[in-house]
């Protein structure tokens, strides 16, 4: 009898071994591709608009210049912030779950951040704390709320529940929903305007003032997600056997909820409702990539920013569709697709 | 035994036991304990098995000596150090859990699987090197899974993923594996080659083993010690010879009609119908 350890086994290990490439280097490539994406992204919607640049128009119009300065770039690189913080958020949350259909849009906590806003809006609370505007502020304490009802409700004794945790994502969306519109419907016809713009999702900015405003928070989430990708590839093949791998577990949930609570707070804060980019874009990353967590997580952040800034440049190049819609119907559809595809995973 | 042990053990040679426990409790927030006072000690290059009823407490039991649940009351110590006091990176140089459940969601590939039990010895920022992916086809080899490296663990069977939890405890490399009910989806020819690697594992490199079973006829000959757990307490522990009698295990499934027979020198295990 053979025995499975016999030299001869050993030896076509160590063959099968060298033809493997390394997670590292797969790393390098793939983040050079997502670059290369990246700054070709950024040109082109740099470069379309309600008109295309102009580039002997920029030297000369001063006008032109402020249009560009004060408003086309900011707008980009607000798209892309956006983006990338959505897509991070979204590949951090699947793994962490080990759910494919977990982001912060199905887990509530975007529902969550426009009833505080929605909230804030038809109190009439245009006051600003410390330049943070309290409807912001509203709709962050809406997402980390939401985050923490659909997190407690998900968490039976020490195991959490993917499927009770979709399903308490919908409910809390469901009431938000149903909170929003029941304010909508108290409040005056130019409030329930607002409300109404403020939920379709829009990237609207003047300026690099808001942007500057978001980094100090947005900042340390991601600093944190990324380093956590290890931990996260560990999490996304079993809550035990990474524990027994080293994983410190529960330091990992506190680190993963709080720092994407922060970062969803922020975005949906910034006014920007959009659906369907956490969920989608991990999932294409994987597609394009492989499974390795450690390689999805940076990839999406910047596939995050490549999506929504081509999506922002489609909705004004349109004619200034809120982007919310553009990325809802590309995403909507998509992730019809995906459900289609959903033999690729064993459950749900 | 002490004798086959590679220079691994010779450094630590003073400590013979390599998991104590003592006077463990454990609830799971019900009525009463489901782990209450149990002790017991595992020697370095000791093969043995955790049997006793559905619901006894083992599936609790190794995942306290794991390190996964922490006790209500009572100590672990692995190599004379307490078990919580050990950084979690170096309890998982010495500790490989295999769980008895191996939840699939996302398609990645058997030798991905197998990777990660390189973790504890790569870098924070580091990935697994060469040299880590030849021991991850090594330790698929060992456990006769080579041609499952680039498969979907999403696609493989009940059976063959638990090969590949086997073979990421074997990658891990560890002093001590804990395995929970690892031979359940197990056909005949595995079982009998997941036991036949132990035993190698054990006479080469002094492994030490302890494996829920349910499965009585694996013990004797093959293993060196037996530990028998019913409503959260070890009821009997010694040689399989010595636990393997229709009295102990009577008491242990609480069923009066097993019986235990030795024939052609292994012990068989029914229960009359």
């Amino acid at each position: 009898m053979v025995f499975p350890a016999s030299p001869s086994n050993v030896h076509l290990a160590k063959e099968n071994a060298r033809s493997q490439s390394m997670a590292g280097r797969r790393l390098i490539r793939s983040l050079v591709l997502v670059l290369i994406c990246l700054a070709i992204a950024t040109v082109v919607s740099l470069w379309v608009g309600y008109q295309p640049l102009d580039l002997s128009l920029l030297r000369q119009d001063e006008i032109a210049r402020v249009i560009f300065f004060r408003l086309r770039l900011p707008r980009v690189i607000l798209a892309g912030i956006l983006g990338a913080s959505l897509g991070l958020v979204g590949a951090c949350l699947q793994a962490f779950f080990r759910n494919p259909l977990a982001a912060p849009f199905t887990l509530g906590v975007s529902g969550g951040g426009t009833l505080g806003a929605g909230l804030a809006i038809a109190l009439g609370w245009g006051a600003s704390v410390s330049g943070v505007p309290l409807v912001s502020l509203a709709a962050f304490a809406g997402s980390v709320t939401a985050m923490l009802v659909v997190y407690r409700l998900s968490r039976i004794g020490n195991m959490a529940m993917p499927g009770t945790l979709l399903l308490a994502g919908v409910v809390v969306n469901l009431i938000a929903s149903a909170g929003v519109t029941l304010i909508q419907y108290i409040s005056d016809s130019t409030r329930a305007l607002q409300i109404l713009r403020w939920i379709i999702g829009t990237i609207d900015i003047v300026g690099f003032d808001p942007i500057w405003r978001m980094l100090p928070f947005l900042i340390p989430g991601w600093v944190v997600l990324m380093l956590i990708a290890r931990d996260l590839h560990l999490m996304a093949m079993g809550e035990e056997s990474a524990a027994s791998l080293g994983v410190n577990v529960l330091r990992c949930e506190r680190l993963v909820y709080a720092a994407s609570s922060l970062v969803v707070g922020v975005v949906v804060a910034e006014g920007a409702h959009i659906a369907f980019v956490g969920l989608i874009i991990p999932h294409a990353v994987r597609m394009l990539f492989g499974e390795d967590v450690r390689l999805v997580v940076p990839c999406s952040f910047f596939m995050g920013a490549v999506f929504l800034m081509l999506a922002d440049a489609v909705a004004r190049t349109a004619g200034g569709l809120p982007v919310g819609a553009v990325t809802a119907l590309i995403g909507g559809i998509t992730f019809l697709g995906l459900l289609r595809r959903q033999r690729r995973f064993s459950a749900i | 035994m002490v004798e086959n042990s590679t220079s691994k053990t010779v450094i630590q040679a003073g400590v013979d036991v390599l998991i104590e426990a003592q006077s463990l409790y454990f609830d799971y927030e019900v009525d009463g304990f489901s782990i209450s006072d149990v002790s017991l000690k595992l020697k370095r290059g000791t093969l043995a098995a955790l049997i006793g009823a559905n619901g006894s407490g083992k599936s609790t039991l190794i995942r306290l000596l794991a390190g996964l649940l922490s006790p209500v009351a009572g100590q672990i110590w692995l190599k004379g150090q307490p078990l919580e006091l050990i950084p979690r990176i170096r309890r998982a140089q010495s500790l490989a859990y295999v769980p008895q459940i191996n939840p699939m969601i996302f398609p990645f590939t058997a030798l991905e699987v197998v990777l990660t039990g390189r973790t504890p010895y790569t870098s924070f920022f580091g990935f697994e090197n060469q040299s880590d992916i030849e021991k991850a086809m090594e330790a698929l080899a060992t456990v006769g899974g080579t041609h499952l490296a680039q498969r979907r663990v999403t696609e493989l069977s009940g059976g063959e993923r638990q090969l590949v939890a086997f073979a990421r405890a074997l990658a891990q490399e560890p002093e001590c594996l804990l395995l929970d009910e690892p031979s359940a989806a197990l056909d005949l020819k595995h079982r009998a080659r997941l036991v036949r690697t132990l035993q190698h594992l054990r006479d080469k490199e002094g492994m030490t083993a302890l494996m829920v079973t349910h499965d009585l006829q694996l013990l004797d000959p093959g293993f060196d010690q037996v530990f028998a757990i019913s409503h959260g307490s070890v009821v009997a522990q010694g040689t399989p010879r010595r636990v393997l009698t229709d009295c102990v295990l009577s008491q242990v499934y609480d069923d009066p009609h097993i019986r235990a027979r030795r024939l052609e020198g292994r012990t068989f295990v029914w229960s009359g119908i």
